[in-house]
């Protein structure tokens, strides 16, 4: 009989010693389950980003709970709020310090597009400044949007050629 | 003792530099003539009146008009409990009045934000920087022929700005219609 504490996931009955995988599989397979996020927090949609990160919500349930605020320590930049011009370069330069592979989640309507700030001091979207992974709708985006998204960007890189093809350089 | 009576005790100063106090819901406003000598009637406000503390100093844009701009400040004396505001005009060409930061150093940023938004200079002012846009941007927002969704311009390694689309806009809402696409219009031209 299975105790409680058994792990499901891999039947050393069946499997013996071996597992079959693909070496790309493996890498992305860790790579997803320890993104380290680097908290861009720049307005309201931040205080969702800390919600998400506090005991209700438990981002560590999905492997992101190391906020690093180092760049060079990150994995996914987590832009939460109004990019405003004066900032902007200012979180290209974040993202440039950021070692590859790497990725970035929009998040909010202000991020994603510049929001309610049709104004000339709002940048209209990050995607202006860097590539954007994943775009969370929401004005702000409740917790379990933010954790939608991280799941859907765990998604599309566990698909990523790892030895294949490296990870070209954003423009 | 209210607000009216301090107003007098400046005009009984100033004579015919300040207008006789306009009175609306309570509150007290002057008007000065001279704009060249605002910080001399500040000056006199905290000193002899206790104005001892300036809410605020903000600018109108009359575009159109002449003289272009408005500047309005808000004085309060903790001790006393009243509240006084001054207006003053100047003209576009002169764009320049006297810095009153040697009254109340709290101006030194109220200054410096009419500074950045409307162009309009503080003479004297220790340290007449712009404060919420960054150095170099070439423009003045907040004034009246400058366009809602703002103008190109390239600082290098500093900032950059583009035109915001606005899609026809800017967005307002019509109150009184009978749905939510009369009441918030996709696009609204000026003549509807």
């Amino acid at each position: 009989m299975p105790s409680s504490t058994t792990e499901y996931g891999y039947d050393s009955k069946i499997e013996g010693d071996v597992v079959v995988t693909r070496v790309d599989a493996a890498i992305n397979w860790f790579r997803k389950q320890s993104l380290w996020p680097m908290p861009m927090g720049l307005a309201c949609c931040a205080i969702e980003l800390m919600a998400a990160g506090a005991s209700r919500f438990d981002i560590s349930r999905f492997g992101s709970e190391v906020m690093r605020f180092s760049p060079r320590q990150s994995d996914v930049m987590i832009v939460a709020g109004t990019v405003t011009y004066k900032m902007a370069l200012a979180v290209r330069r974040i993202y440039d310090q950021m070692p590859e592979p790497k990725w970035v989640i929009a998040m909010g309507a202000c991020a994603s597009t510049g929001g309610m700030y049709r104004s000339y001091a709002v940048l209209q979207g990050v995607d202006n400044i860097v590539p954007v992974d994943v775009y969370v709708a929401g004005c702000p985006p409740r917790p379990e949007a933010l954790l939608d998204a991280l799941i859907k960007l765990q998604h599309k890189l566990q698909n990523e050629p790892v030895l294949a093809v490296t990870k070209p350089a954003a423009a | 003792m209210p607000a009216l009576e301090f107003a007098n005790q400046l005009r009984a100063k100033f004579r015919e530099l300040v207008s006789a106090p306009a009175e609306f819901r309570g509150e007290v406003t002057l008007t000065l003539a001279d704009a060249g000598r605002i910080a001399e009637v500040c000056e006199f406000a905290k000193k002899s009146l206790g104005f001892d503390y300036l809410l605020d100093i903000s600018s109108v844009d009359n575009y159109g008009d002449d003289p272009r701009w408005t500047v309005v400040y808000e004085l309060y004396g903790i001790a006393h409990g009243c509240h006084l505001r001054l207006k003053t005009n100047l003209s576009e060409e002169k764009g320049e009045l006297p810095t009153v930061t040697s009254v109340w150093r709290t101006a030194d940023w109220h200054e410096r934000e009419i500074f950045d938004m409307m162009g309009i200079c503080f003479r004297g002012h220790p340290d007449l920087r712009r404060i919420l846009m960054w150095e170099g941007y070439p423009y003045f927002p907040l004034r009246k022929d400058f366009p809602l969704a703002g103008k190109p311009s390239e600082m290098p390694d500093v900032a950059f700005t583009k035109k915001a689309p606005l899609e026809g806009g800017p967005f307002v809402t019509l109150p009184g219609g009978k749905d939510t696409i009369t009441r918030e219009p996709r696009v609204r031209v000026p003549e509807n």
